[in-house]
């Protein structure tokens, strides 16, 4: 890791001095970026507040019926107001982002580890491996992957964990196309060569050295496959094929909504709300980490 | 252009083959038969069911005749309607999800580019941001959100459009915007990302030079470039509609092709399950197929590479 990033910083510090790190750089063009820093708030606050919701003091039991107080608009006690079954919006809203970010977040990890090491693999060894590889990603990603998630839920156990294992093994894909167009462009540099020459192994060079170099589209793609994973998450709980109750996500929470919108509007507005404002604050930072990290789109700037 | 022809051809077919594969081992794979979730029958008549679908064949067997008829895009009557062929739903709900998802590219395209060019032209303006920012919510917002949203204001607050169901053109108002929606935001940023590109180009700044107007460069020459990252969007979109219009189906009781798939999956409806999600992916596959043979006409750079 240390070789790999000093290596090519180290001549430059020669010439001129202490110039500014590419992260130094990017974040000070990332704080200018006013919508992107509210939305990095506001997603803080939400996963806080979803996590950390046990210990919110005066929250409701997300469980807790109250049969007297079925379907009541907002109120000062109940400041979201209740389901038909008189549980707290505000605590079910909570508790359910809980399993929508945790779905998010696993699925972008688990989609992260399958294209990195995939596309760092096929793009180092080059060849007929490459593109053997990378004709099977083709054929991948021509396959409509919603339709077999949809017939793995259906017919195997509609558990949280088959979700995350189905979400995360179709959105690799892209990661690994661009993990591998990084690493094209980066195998034949001198610190790899360097590395080679000193002796690495084909693994040390692609995950000591290759790897962290192309951390930035990584980090920009990743910002972005969570509210995509999210999303269908939330898709196929709105379907009734995802999470299952009692548990709730923020898809589901909208589904149940949606069936009493007429009565009780507040029950699909307080969740789309809040599934929405995440949606909508992870694309404003992916966008605005694009902007910052991204060497091409400078020229914007400039 | 032949050659990238025949081999897209030639790369349609194992993946279909692997779709339909893993669609018939999933489903013979998955606890349960299509008959036991009715209620108790006779071992007799189940038996005699079995037969008559073939399910008490060895599995082989099953896979090779599945094979021959899905290639005559024949998969025998439905599990759940016994007196309706799998075909026959599907060309029946067809014209409908056709239907929708149509108008809603077209609306995405005729609302996305020209707000992306809009945004283009006053880079970094107000209207910029305003359009940008928009669009960016539209793209945020998912459809199920969207859909309820819209019923609930302007259907049963404004009584402006009806609330569900596809009879007459006021019904089509609610679930085609509702489709529609993200993908204008979408192809107004592609358009917008597009037209910065090739307003900065040397042939640009040589044709504001000769004197042209503004509306001239714009439209006439940097648009037919600018252009081409919504022409290679379309055939995901095409997908992405598809596949949205299951929860527009859903949503507004639209009788296509999502709704029946949606109903088919609860119902356990395997031979209906199987057509369509082969119909589907047979039907994606060549749309995208006419996308990309559109896109080398429109760039010839990309049959040279």
């Amino acid at each position: 890791m240390t070789t790999a990033s000093l290596a090519p910083v180290a001549t430059q510090q020669l010439a001129t001095e202490r110039p500014e790190s590419l992260w130094a750089d990017a974040w000070k063009r990332m704080r200018r970026n006013r919508a992107a820093m509210v939305s990095a708030v506001f997603l803080v606050a939400i996963t806080l507040a979803t996590f950390g919701a046990p210990w919110i003091p005066g929250l409701a039991d997300p469980a807790a019926q109250d049969l007297k107080l079925s379907a009541t608009p907002p109120s000062a006690l109940h400041w979201l107001g209740t389901d038909e079954l008189g549980r707290d919006t505000l605590a079910r809203l909570l508790y359910g982002g809980r399993i929508s970010l945790l779905v998010g977040l696993v699925g972008t990890l688990v989609s992260l580890l399958i294209g990195v090491t995939y596309g760092a693999i096929s793009g180092y060894r080059g060849g007929a491996l490459d593109d053997f590889m990378m004709r099977v990603v083709d054929i991948l990603y021509a396959l409509p992957y919603i339709f077999l998630v949809i017939l793995l839920l259906v017919f195997f156990s509609r558990s949280i964990l088959m979700l995350f294992v189905a979400l995360g093994l179709v959105q690799w894909l892209t990661m690994a196309r661009i993990v591998r167009g990084q690493v094209l462009s980066l195998k034949h540099q001198t610190f790899v060569e360097a590395a080679r020459a000193l002796g690495a192994s084909d693994a040390t060079i692609i995950f000591r050295h290759i790897v962290p170099n192309t951390l930035g589209p990584v980090i920009v793609y990743t910002t972005l496959t969570v509210p995509a994973v999210i999303l269908q998450e939330a898709f196929l709980s709105f379907l009734g094929l995802g999470v299952q109750p009692p548990a709730a996500s923020w898809g589901t929470l909208v589904s149940d909504g949606a069936r009493v919108l007429a009565l009780f509007p507040w029950l699909v507005i307080f969740p789309g709300l809040a599934l929405s404002m995440t949606l909508l604050c992870f694309n404003f930072l992916g966008d605005g980490l694009r902007d910052a990290l991204d060497p091409q789109d400078r020229r914007d700037v400039s | 252009m032949t050659s990238l022809l025949i081999r897209r051809v030639l790369l349609m077919v194992p993946t279909l083959w692997v779709i339909a594969t893993l669609t018939f081992f999933m489903i013979h794979a998955a606890p349960g038969g299509p008959f036991q979730s009715e209620r108790e029958i006779p071992e007799a008549a189940k038996q005699q069911l079995n037969a008559k679908y073939g399910l008490d064949r060895p599995l082989g067997e099953q896979y090779v005749s599945f094979l021959i008829h899905a290639v005559r895009f024949d998969f025998g009557p439905s599990y759940k309607f016994p007196a309706r062929q799998v075909r026959e739903i599907i060309l029946e709900a067809l014209p409908v999800s056709a239907e929708l998802a149509g108008w809603a590219l077209l609306l995405a395209l005729v609302f996305g580019v020209p707000f992306g060019v809009l945004a283009a032209v006053k880079q970094n303006q107000r209207l910029d941001y305003a359009a940008m920012g928009a669009a960016l919510a539209g793209v945020s917002v998912p459809n199920f959100v969207l859909g309820p949203a819209l019923v609930l204001g302007l259907s049963l607050t404004l009584f402006l459009f009806p609330p569900a169901l596809w009879q007459g053109p006021m019904s089509r108002v609610l679930p085609v915007a509702t489709l529609a929606t993200a993908y204008v935001a979408y192809i107004a940023r592609l358009t917008r990302a597009g037209m910065l590109e090739v307003l900065r180009q040397d042939y640009i700044r040589t044709a504001r030079a000769k004197g042209l107007s503004e509306r001239a460069v714009v439209f006439k020459h940097a648009l037919k470039l600018g252009i081409l990252p919504v022409v290679s969007y379309l055939g995901p979109a095409a997908a992405r509609v598809v596949m949205g219009s299951i929860v527009i189906e859903t949503i507004f009781s639209v009788p296509g092709l999502g709704r029946y798939l949606v109903n088919a999956a609860f119902n356990r409806d395997y031979t209906l399950v199987m057509g369509e999600v082969l119909f589907y992916a047979t039907m994606l596959m060549v749309l995208n197929l006419i996308i990309d043979v559109a896109y080398t006409r429109l760039d010839p750079r990309v049959e040279a590479a």
